[in-house]
């Protein structure tokens, strides 16, 4: 299904929160009046300088914006070694692992919690995967002095151990959740019941840009720092644009943060990866909704779910606790019908595989997420002539990783 | 609009002088002939009017209670096609009380909304609630909805302010249904003084009965609500009772049927009791 291209594709969500048919508010009418406080609170604060003006002070002297863009100089001399001849784009990544706390999770935490603040907010609660978006929301609110609690589906409990640590350091108290199979879905689920419980004094710091309107939106807008800056470096530069993004998508808040920016720059190709875990053939063992799900709706937003022929919402399944997340943002599923982004999957098995290849080619140990972005850039880098750009969101560090990633391998620490 | 099923039952209950319990149990737990058999021993037991879960894998507003009752519906095999045959099959023998759907848009919207419509008037459907459609998304299910002649009713909760009261109603048919706490269903119990005040302001509003729920779990509660309410809804509780009937395997025993309708047959009374007790 392919809706005609709009004049731009910068101009969503509508005023009732859609981006075509996707998106939405599908909530409980108890979180009704506040979801509505919050896009009043947020379309005030968007046409605040102060608002932007102490935002960007902490981007800059708290999470060390801006990300350096690197010429990944190693990887495109590797990758061009078995390409044919005048073959092998030039590789950029856009450095948002070295960010305060390993990844952009931080961009989006600084500002919602200054709209919490701004909306007399006094307790903050939120859902994390793999544990980036919890520990980036308990550092803002050790910053800013609120208690804060996370909800964590067990299994990712289990396998993201040192986040789990990092977490109660900052002072944050940690649910781990059992109902379903502990997983992203059913912290996000315990973290709605909570609020839901708790709506008079308690912001809801969501890690995606998914969820009700205005989430997906203002999500997106803290996240577009990374596109907005990606522009101006890669026009420093190389004096042009790249040729072909990529980034993975889990909820897909990474990548909509670099892709916003240049979704009207006609030239530039964009590529989102999602999860294919032990392959789409797979029934349930994937977490890519855009490739093997179809609309529905979830978590306050409609968009491409997997699920079953009853409309049940299956878990998905992908070796990073961060992409397996049976939905996706709303914007991507528009951006996917309009045909504007290609939405491509990569198994677990080619995650690991880059995972271990940037590591000892460049020095990086990356996210096993980002890793799902790199595994796309290793095959289409050497499909591309020499003189074209790829430039790749490395959304985060694969500390948290290291030990997962010694389980899969066979390897004891 | 011409009177509804729903409408009728609550004119009955206010003749007698007394709120109407509205029971909640999930359509196939702990699976779909005992859950059948359940949904026909209800209105002998006291239930004025029968909402029936149409189970989902992620209940956001629900408490454990069910949660775990959606679940053992799924398990068991549970389908929306099964929850509708299951209506069907309790209309052949019941052509009086209502019976309500409550649930979530997902399966819904999977199912297809205009077939899922069709089908539910057909079997013999009276309303509909479903708990992520707020008025702001009127136009996907609930205007289409009273088209097929099914009632859209509407929670309103202690968030729903004045101001905004005034949307929540406008498509709203059948009854309102009062969320008596902030929070998910079984858990907190309301408070009863808040709740008279709340069900009193929704009134200066609407002449349509206000029925109220979430945490009521006993026949003096039920009893004390009924005497400001229309209805007294129970659920968790009634979930419970299942769940404490089934045996090491999760599997129905012959107690299952009789540990719901011995439970509903007490908050009858206690629902019954509450405008007596008003009186004295």
């Amino acid at each position: 299904m392919t809706a005609a291209a709009p004049n731009t594709f910068r101009a969503g969500p509508d005023e009732r929160g859609f981006f075509g048919l996707f998106g939405g508010r599908f909530v409980a009418e108890t979180l009704m009046p506040l979801i509505l406080d919050l896009e009043r609170a947020y379309e005030d604060a968007k046409k605040d300088p102060a608002f932007k003006a102490e935002l960007e002070h902490l981007n800059t002297h708290y999470t060390g914006r801006p990300s350096p863009l690197y010429y990944a100089e190693r990887l495109t001399e590797h990758l061009r070694k078995d390409a044919p001849a005048g073959k092998g784009a030039k590789v950029y990544f856009k450095r948002d692992e070295l960010n305060h706390t390993g990844s952009h999770k931080i961009n989006n935490c600084l500002g919602q919690i200054l709209l919490a603040r701004r909306m007399g907010k006094t307790r903050i609660i939120a859902e994390t995967g793999a544990g980036q978006h919890g520990v980036a929301t308990a550092t803002v609110a050790a910053r800013f002095g609120l208690p804060c609690e996370i909800y964590m589906g067990a299994t990712d409990v289990e396998r993201q151990a040192p986040n789990v640590f990092r977490m109660k350091l900052l002072g944050a108290e940690l649910h781990p959740v059992t109902a379903g199979n502990g997983t992203l879905k059913d912290a996000m689920n315990e973290a709605l019941r909570d609020w839901v419980t708790n709506v008079e004094n308690t912001y809801y710091l969501i890690g995606t840009a998914a969820g009700p309107h205005p989430y997906p939106e203002l999500v997106r807008d803290f996240q577009s720092v990374i596109g907005r800056e990606a522009k101006e470096q890669m026009l420093a530069a190389e004096g042009r644009l790249p040729d072909t993004l990529v980034a993975c998508i889990g909820g897909g808040s990474n990548a909509i943060g670099l892709f916003h920016p240049f979704l009207d720059d006609k030239d530039v190709a964009i590529v989102g990866v999602e999860a294919g875990g032990h392959g789409l053939d797979v029934e349930n063992g994937h977490a890519a909704s855009m490739n093997g799900g179809r609309p529905g709706v979830l978590h306050g937003n409609r968009t491409y779910l997997l699920q079953d022929d009853d409309g049940q919402i299956l878990e998905g399944h992908s070796i990073s606790a961060g992409l397996d997340y049976p939905g996706v943002g709303p914007e991507h599923s528009w951006l996917r019908d309009t045909g504007r982004v290609e939405y491509v999957p990569a198994t677990d098995r080619e995650a690991l595989d880059a995972f271990q290849l940037l590591t000892r080619v460049e020095g990086i140990i990356p996210a096993l997420e980002p890793a799902h972005a790199l595994a796309e850039v290793v095959k289409r880098a050497p499909r591309m002539d020499r003189d074209r750009i790829i430039l790749m969101n490395l959304c985060g560090r694969g500390d948290k990783d290291v030990f997962s990633v010694a389980r899969h391998l066979g390897v004891s620490i | 609009m011409s009177t509804s099923r729903i409408d009728r039952r609550f004119v009955a209950c206010a003749a007698e002088g007394r709120a109407a319990l509205v029971t909640f149990v999930s359509a196939g737990d702990p699976d779909y002939d005992t859950s059948l058999a359940i949904l026909e021993a209800l209105p002998g037991a006291g239930a004025d009017v029968i909402e029936l879960g149409m189970p989902f894998s992620d209940p956001m507003a629900e408490g454990p209670p069910i949660q775990r009752s959606s679940q053992r519906a799924l398990r068991a095999g549970q389908t929306m096609a099964k929850t509708l045959a299951m209506v069907r099959a309790f209309r052949a023998g019941d052509r009086d009380t209502p019976i309500v759907l409550m649930g979530y848009y997902n399966p819904i919207y999977s199912y297809g909304n205009e077939a899922f419509l069709a089908d539910a008037a057909a079997a013999g459907v009276d309303g509909l609630i479903v708990v992520d459609l707020p008025p702001e998304a009127d136009d996907e299910l609930c205007i289409p909805a009273a088209k097929h002649g099914l009632n859209f009713i509407r929670l309103a909760t202690p968030t729903t302010d004045d101001r905004r009261l005034p949307a929540v109603l406008a498509n709203t048919s059948g009854f309102i249904y009062y969320v008596s706490i902030l929070g998910i269903t079984g858990t907190a119990s309301p408070d009863t003084s808040k709740v008279a005040a709340a069900v009193a302001r929704i009134k200066k509003h609407t002449t349509l009965p206000v029925a109220v729920g979430f945490g009521v779990k006993t026949a003096e509660q039920a009893s004390a609500i009924g005497r400001t309410a229309d209805g007294v809804v129970v659920g968790s509780a009634l979930v419970n009772a299942i769940a404490a009937s089934l045996d090491g395997d999760g599997r129905a025993t012959a107690s299952t049927v009789g540990a719901v309708t011995g439970l509903v047959g007490e908050l009858a009374r206690g629902a019954r009791l509450a405008r007596v007790a008003a009186a004295e």
